[in-house]
């Protein structure tokens, strides 16, 4: 079963989209967890991947989930100046002001894409990030395909 | 002192502060006993929800700590215990320790609850202050270490009653324990231990506030105290964090704080402020508005609000015009029941006009003071340790931890009221002392654990294990947890699956290892909670079962998923088996990983040769170590040679010239006078730093310490008028007898001159305390001397209000005047005038000044930036250095290695400047003990051939780890810089350089499996 069989039943249940979360270890997952601690209600939407730092995600990734039919992705890294590893969200943030404007150039909606800075104290926020992410990507229905999957699974890098 | 010593340490107490110094010892190789009377290690931090100024939860942030000390080989944890007899001196002390029973095996015990489940009695939880109930079998908090229950023998059935009638009374938690963990014939044990030294943080306890009828409390069931109202707000508390009144349930809308509950009361003999109180009680305002769904009223009623630690004054600011918390300034008359049947309080006080208001609340919290605890004072008795009148330990003069006697020293609350990161410096502090005291003995009484050889798992079909962990029920209320189990039964190379009540507990881990060898496991998963707080658990079980720590993943299946899809349970499990099935193919992916180790420089510069400086030098010669001491003036001393007395009375320029001899003659410190860095390079066991001159100082670690300035001011003619002086120039004056200053007759002080303004948003801690020493030093010499002290709030906090109360006895007069209407100084011919406007009388005041005193800010040192950049270490706004953590880690850098002390990292007086010094030289010293630095090699790697050597990687590694080998036209990575951020992989064009633990095919895997 894929993952995304089994929550875009658009028969029974209104559409509940799947969005990839990247978050920093560091803040983006620490405030997540915060999130959790201080029962911050969001939406089950994200389905999350660890990476060190924002600095780690190359712009592919993106691409690669949408391909594989993620509905929304979600890039959280810590706040400019808080990089545990001093400015790998300054090397996240131009690789996404890029990816940005490809993004829009290509076709893809706006809102599909989200990018925000979450620290590790940020409950609150993270759950507001989330809500408001799920939001977006509800208002734009099921992913459209702009990216398709042509050989199974695209590259691996 | 005794010829042979003892390489052990007793630490009584196992609060935060007994948990540091643990760590600490254990880890640079010293026995530790560590005795608890409750019975589980942790003291109050685990009943706090959260922690000022940074809002962290309490218990998440110390739980790795407590995990970690109650896993440590070399930490005997003794619960249910106390010390009852000691004899000896320093270096060589025989402990008499009674521990009593428990009633429960803790090493079978699987802490499962099954037990208190079937208790029929019921009685006060003590952990939740009396709110709530806990059984007479009980387990203080989940998280607890031991994880194991305790029977409480004075409520047990069985233990009251025995057998009536030839029949057993109850046991009904015998037969409900499957572990067979049960004793009830357990008996008190006598342990005799052999130390060479002492610690002893036996914590604290808050004022009985009943004792003050005037606030109604036990009388009126809507007043609490503020470590009642943390229970109410905690997510572990008695409502599980809803917050809500205990008597009634009903959500409080309208709050009220009021201070100084047990403080700052000379007619009680407290007339000590406890220091805390302040900042707690705008953190609890705070989060009670964050926490409820519908609006809460706010306000907390005060004398002085005391916000002068690191950041406080901006948390306060906040609260007041972010958050909108109302400050009252106030005097309480009294708290009386509403009349309307409601439950509520009404709170009768007069505002600092002499107006009388009431006004009613659905909650009142009082914020209850600190005071010595009862174990404390008998601990003091048995060891014959000098107290204070107010039953705190007395610490020696400019010692920062010792103690009356050799040998045993002293941290956190035992030797007054002080706040978290002051109480973890004391612990680090009183470690590395107790490291000088021993260090010819360190590592003769510690074992290294040893693991079985690791298994190759190279080439092997891949069988990953998954355990589902129910976490009580935190995730298995919500999350179908058995369909999970299923789930991930289905997946491609999981071979075995199954649930576990609470996976973290240590019969989990017990049965991990278990499986681990009947499955032939090579790979893990657990989802539970989160890898933050846990995955070094499961890592250490995978290690004890032979398997590489990294053969591992964990999906976060409660904090971030049934903690927060709490109304949505099919989608939470939805997620849930989505999360697990991520954490298997990555874990699938995950190839063994060894640790990297590289060699350990077992020297130490320190930078600033001040009293921080001087002092850590000391402390790591005396524990062994090579240290180098530089400082860039042609004297040692740094600011601290301009004082003439300390706060409590010191003589500075003795203390200060024989810290400069001690340094001068000790043979393991090289000193540098004069000196200056040009550049600084390496990390943690090889650091090279060139001096100016060309010097090249090779080291293992760094400690900074370079002071912090005095504000020069702009304001009120300084500069201009020598009758205008600083608090140091004053102090000069009078010990110089300066005949103006003698002269004089009327001085005025002027508070937060550079303080607590939009230049310096931050209080500068040590003015207010050393204006009031001065002004009574002024009427010392001329007790006809008219003096007055101009301030916003009086922050003579700890013992110094004593000193307050003393100047307003002795006639200093204090007016107090707002941010927004700061005192005027005129010229009129040649007569200084100060105008300010009495707050009390409400009408404007001239004083004609023969002296004008500025208390001027304490700001951040003019090197800060150069070494922030050198050493790749932070600032904070205000320039002061930023330390890793600031409750947990206050002397460390997130930089391992480098550590810092002093006016360099938070305006502080002399005594707190010496504890933070020896805590850094105790952070550095567990470090240089070490023999090999190791990290987990968790870095960036170079595919050769891929590889077109454009030096992108280079340019993005802010850790300078990756550099292009210009003749072999290839990419290297330096493993010992490389921090493992990633950010060189994301950037590579050609996929050549990837890393470790997070590699493009592992993301790739998880993606395409969407």
């Amino acid at each position: 079963m894929s993952m995304g069989e089994c929550l875009v039943n658009t028969e029974t249940k209104a559409f509940q989209p799947k969005i990839v979360a990247f978050l920093c270890n560091w803040c983006s997952y620490a405030g997540a967890d915060l999130a959790g601690v201080g029962r911050f209600q969001y939406p089950a939407t994200i389905r999350t991947i660890r990476v060190p730092c924002s600095g780690r995600i190359n712009p592919l990734y993106i691409l690669k989930a949408m391909a594989n039919g993620a509905d929304g992705v979600l890039i959280s890294g810590c706040h400019p100046g808080d990089c545990h590893y001093m400015s790998g969200n300054y090397v996240a943030r131009r690789k996404f002001a890029l990816i940005d404007s490809l993004l829009k150039h290509v076709g893809l909606e706006e809102g599909r894409v989200s990018f925000s800075w979450v620290s590790a104290a940020e409950g609150v926020r993270f759950a507001e990030v989330v809500k408001g992410v799920t939001e977006r990507v509800t208002a734009l229905g099921p992913n459209k395909g702009v990216f398709k999957v042509e050989d199974g699974g695209g590259t691996n890098d | 002192m005794s010829q042979s010593k003892v390489g052990a340490v007793l630490i009584v107490g196992a609060g935060i502060a007994g948990i540091q110094s643990a760590l600490d010892l254990a880890e640079s190789g010293y026995l530790v006993h560590l005795v608890e009377e409750s019975s589980a290690i942790g003291g109050t931090m685990p009943m706090l929800d959260k922690t000022f100024p940074t809002n962290d939860c309490s218990m998440c942030i110390l739980s790795p700590k407590l995990v970690e000390c109650g896993r440590h080989l070399n930490i005997r944890i003794y619960t249910n215990s106390q010390v009852t007899k000691t004899e000896g001196e320093a270096g060589n002390f025989k402990i008499t320790i009674k521990q009593k029973a428990r009633f429960i095996d803790t090493e079978k015990c699987t802490g499962c609850g099954s037990c208190a489940a079937v208790c029929p009695v019921k009685v006060n939880d003590e952990f939740n202050q009396g709110i709530g109930k806990r059984k007479a079998v009980f387990k203080q908090y989940s998280q607890a270490f031991p994880n194991a229950y305790a029977i409480d023998e004075k409520n047990c059935l069985f233990q009251k009653h025995g057998q009536i009638k030839g029949k057993d009374v109850c046991k009904k938690c015998v037969e409900a324990c499957q572990a067979g963990a049960i004793d009830h014939a357990m008996e008190d044990k006598e342990i005799n231990i052999e130390v060479g030294s002492m610690i002893l943080n036996p914590g604290f306890k808050v004022f009985d506030a009943s004792k003050l009828d005037y606030y109604g409390y036990g009388k009126i069931k809507s007043v609490v105290t503020s470590l009642e109202f943390e229970r109410l707000l905690s997510a572990s508390g008695p409502f599980d964090g809803h917050l809500v009144r205990p008597f009634d349930q009903k959500e409080p809308q309208k709050i009220a704080w009021i201070q100084c509950v047990g403080s700052r009361n000379a007619k009680i003999d407290k007339n000590y402020c406890s220091g805390v109180c302040c900042m707690y009680a705008i953190k609890e305002a705070v989060i009670a508005k964050e926490h409820s769904h519908i609006p809460v009223d706010t306000t907390i009623f005060y004398m002085d609000m005391r916000t002068h630690g690191k950041d406080f004054e901006k948390y306060y600011e906040s609260a007041k015009n972010q958050h909108g918390v109302k400050f009252v300034r106030s005097r309480i008359y009294e708290v009386t029941e509403a009349t309307d049947g409601s439950g509520d309080s009404v709170i009768r006080y007069s505002t600092e006009d002499g107006k009388i208001s009431t006004e009613q609340y659905d909650l009142v919290v009082l914020s209850v003071g600190i005071e010595p605890g009862d174990s404390s004072k008998e601990l003091a008795k048995i060891l014959d340790l000098k107290v204070n009148k107010f039953g705190f330990a007395e610490l020696e003069p400019l010692s920062g931890v010792n103690t009356s006697r050799e040998g045993i020293f002293a941290a956190g609350a035992f030797s007054g009221p002080r706040d978290i990161p002051e109480t973890v410096m004391q612990a680090s502090a009183a470690a590395g002392a107790v490291a000088s005291l021993l260090s010819e003995e360190r590592g003769t009484l510690v074992s290294e654990k040893e693991y079985p050889a690791e298994m190759q798992v190279a080439g092997d079909v891949i069988r990953t294990g998954v355990f589902i962990c129910h976490c009580g029920v935190n995730i298995g209320s919500i999350v179908d947890v058995p369909a999970v189990v299923a789930y991930a039964q289905t997946l491609p190379t999981v071979v075995y699956a199954t649930e576990k009540i609470y996976a973290c507990s240590q019969d989990a881990q017990a049965s991990i290892k278990a499986i681990i060898s009947e499955q032939k496991l090579n790979r893990v998963v657990v989802s539970s909670c989160s890898p933050r707080t846990h995955e070094p658990l499961f890592q250490e079980t995978l290690k004890e079962a032979g398997l590489n720590a990294h053969l591992f993943d964990m999906a976060n299946i409660r904090d971030q998923c049934s903690w927060v899809h709490m109304k949505e349970p099919e989608l939470a499990t939805e997620k849930a088996k989505d999360l697990t099935k991520l954490a298997i193919i990555r874990a699938s992916m995950q190839i063994p990983v060894q640790p990297i180790f590289m060699d350990m420089n077992h020297a130490a510069l320190v930078i600033g040769g001040g009293v921080a400086g001087m002092t850590s030098a000391l402390s790591l010669a005396d524990q062994g170590y090579e240290v180098h001491l530089l400082e860039k003036a042609e004297v040692l001393g740094g600011v601290a040679r301009r004082f003439s007395t300390g706060f409590r009375g010191e003589d500075m320029k003795a203390f200060v010239a024989d810290l400069i001899s001690n340094v001068n003659k000790h043979p393991k410190i090289k000193l540098h006078i004069g000196a200056e860095i040009k550049e600084v390079g390496g990390f943690l066991g090889s650091f090279t730093t060139t001096l100016v001159d060309g010097e090249q100082i090779e080291h293992g670690v760094a400690i900074i310490t370079i002071g912090g300035q005095e504000y020069k001011p702009k304001e009120y003619f300084y500069g201009q008028d020598d009758r205008v002086k600083t608090q140091l120039e004053l102090d000069e004056a009078l010990v110089g007898h300066d005949s103006k200053v003698s002269a004089a007759q009327n001085f005025v002080f002027i508070q937060c001159v550079g303080s607590r303004c939009e230049e310096n948003p931050y209080c500068s801690r040590a003015c207010c305390t050393k204006s009031v020493k001065l002004a009574l030093k002024v009427k010392a010499k001329n007790p006809e001397a008219n003096v007055f002290i101009l301030y916003r709030d009086m922050r003579t906090y700890g013992y110094f209000e004593e000193d307050y109360e003393l100047a307003r006895r002795s006639g200093v007069i204090f007016v107090r005047f707002s941010e927004n209407d700061k005192p005027v100084v005129t010229k009129e011919g040649e007569t200084l005038v100060v105008s300010v406007k009495d707050h009390v009388l409400d009408r404007p005041l001239e004083i004609e000044a023969d002296v004008i005193c500025l208390a001027a800010a304490i700001i951040a040192p003019e090197d800060g930036k150069k070494l922030s950049k050198w050493f790749k270490v932070p600032l904070n706004d205000e320039g002061f250095f930023l330390e890793a953590h600031m409750k947990l880690r206050p002397v460390d850098f997130s930089t391992d290695g480098v550590f810092m002390a002093g006016l360099a990292h938070s305006p502080k007086n002399t005594e707190e400047v010496i504890a933070q010094a020896k805590a850094a030289a105790g952070r550095a010293g567990v470090a240089l003990s070490k023999e090999m630095v190791e990290s987990a090699g968790l870095n960036a790697f170079v595919d050769k051939r891929k590889c077109t050597a454009c030096g992108t990687c280079e340019a993005v590694c802010s850790a300078k780890a990756v550099s292009v080998d210009l003749v072999n036209r290839v990419a290297v990575v330096n493993d010992a810089l490389c921090k493992g951020c990633g950010a060189c992989a994301s950037s590579c064009r050609c996929g050549a350089i990837n890393l470790r633990g997070c590699t493009n095919e592992q993301i790739a895997a998880m993606l395409n499996s969407f």
